[in-house]
């Protein structure tokens, strides 16, 4: 691992984004990825309920970090981690049931999704409140970007749709499988596809350019 | 990834642990209090709202509506709701007269509760809409219980009329194969979401064999009220 003591702020950023993102490169979250990525909407609240509660809960672990001592440091994370989903959860009831109601479950979840443990534990707990909350927004914008490049393929080709809006008209018969569990998997597979070849394409690329 | 305990750390005594957990608890109810009191009175209005137009688009016609709570049997209007009573919606028409009766009904659907809205006309004793408020179902399959629109035409003109007593419904409803409905009170259920289509149709049964004898007792009660 790097020696994060010294990162500057615009790479704790950026790194969430891409080089270290979340789902596409580190794998984490899978659970809401592939449940609530099959529309825009959901995979956008998702998303920002997700980093809501990743920056918030980062904040406070790093404020508390030196009053935390290491025997009770998991237990603790997941006290603060736990009240922000729950403040989450009454605030998405508050603006809209819809998106509630289509979140279900997954709201609640928020609290073991590990991308939000793993960073209060690796960064949070480890560095001062203004680069944690850098990172934890980040992370949460990765998972966000992850979670709409799943959402607007699932809904385009399963839907026709894209945030609710008709896109191929009304002949369009969508693609039922993507809307279901398998299709996040489809899907995933195919955006973990695509990204280790841009990856391997660039490495190729500055290979053939050092030579 | 650093070790759990550093070398020549010492030895953390229960009681900070034990602090540090009663502070921090201390902290999260402030914050969960502070978010609920802060957004309980819009997530009171959105549900009723929801509940509102929900009943509006189980009777179409309607233009006001109002709430009767069954009380020592009999129904009796209210402005809000108290829990713990059973309650029917009552649907108006421009003309004042009564449109039809928006009554709830819950059951167990394949991965939880399922509640629905749904509308009840008097005089052609026929369910004539049907709102799901709330499930859990499988999204893609079992949630079209309440997007479908070949299965929430079942409800438009499903026969729910009362035997000759008056005491319970003249036929049961029952769940068809889709395609197979033959008798007005048949529903035909959504192939490879036989158990939410099932949970639908057998609440509806067990709730208006409950509950409709009552209203047509009092319907004079709901006609007058407005």
């Amino acid at each position: 691992m790097p020696q994060t003591k010294a990162e500057p702020y615009p790479d704790a950023f950026i790194k969430g984004l891409w080089r270290e993102n979340p789902v596409f490169v580190m794998l984490l979250g899978m659970c809401p990825v592939l449940a609530v990525s099959n529309t825009v909407l959901n995979a956008l609240s998702m998303g920002l309920a997700a980093t809501f509660v990743l920056v918030m809960s980062c904040a406070l672990v790093s404020l508390l970090r030196r009053f935390i001592p290491k025997q009770v440091r998991i237990a603790t994370f997941i006290i603060i981690i736990a009240t922000f989903v729950t403040m989450v959860d009454f605030a998405i009831q508050a603006i809209s049931l819809d998106v509630y109601n289509a979140l279900g479950a997954f709201i609640a979840l928020i609290v073991v999704n590990c991308i939000i443990l793993g960073r209060a534990e690796a960064y949070a707990s480890k560095n001062d409140p203004v680069r944690a909350v850098i990172d934890a927004a980040g992370m949460g914008l990765g998972f966000t970007l992850a979670l709409l490049c799943l959402g607007s393929v699932r809904e385009l080709l399963g839907f026709g749709t894209f945030l609710g809006f008709n896109v191929f008209g009304p002949h369009f018969e969508g693609w039922s499988v993507l809307i279901l569990p398998p299709g996040g998997f489809f899907t995933l597979g195919c955006w973990l596809l695509l990204i280790s070849w841009m990856n391997k394409r660039k490495a190729r690329l500055a290979e053939s350019e050092a030579a | 990834m650093s070790s759990d305990v550093r070398p020549g750390e010492p030895a953390v005594s229960s009681i900070k642990m034990i602090r540090t957990l009663a502070g921090v608890a201390v902290i999260s109810g402030f914050l969960i209090v502070l978010t609920v009191k802060a957004t309980e009175a819009r997530i009171e209005t959105n549900k009723r709202e929801a509940l509102e137009a929900a009943v509006f688009a189980v009777l179409p016609g309607a233009t006001t509506q109002a709430t009767f709570e069954l009380r020592d049997g009999a129904f009796v209007r209210v402005d809000s709701p108290t829990p713990g009573f059973d309650r029917v919606y009552a649907g108006y028409g421009p003309d004042g007269e009564l449109v039809g009766v928006a009554i709830e009904a819950a059951g167990m659907g394949y991965a939880g509760t399922v509640r629905a809205l749904y509308g009840y006309d008097p005089e052609t004793q026929t369910v004539v809409g049907l709102q799901v408020l709330e499930s859990l179902e499988t999204p893609g399959l079992g949630d079209r219980i309440g997007k479908d629109p070949a299965f929430l035409a079942n409800f438009e003109q499903l026969d729910v009329s009362l035997n000759e007593a008056g005491d319970a419904l003249a036929n049961p409803i029952t769940l068809v194969k889709a395609g197979e409905k033959t008798e007005m009170w048949e529903v035909e259920g959504i192939s490879g979401a036989t158990i939410s289509s099932t949970a639908v149709a057998s609440m509806l049964d067990a709730r208006s064999a409950e509950i409709l004898p009552l209203v047509m007792r009092h319907l004079d009660e709901l006609k007058e009220a407005r």
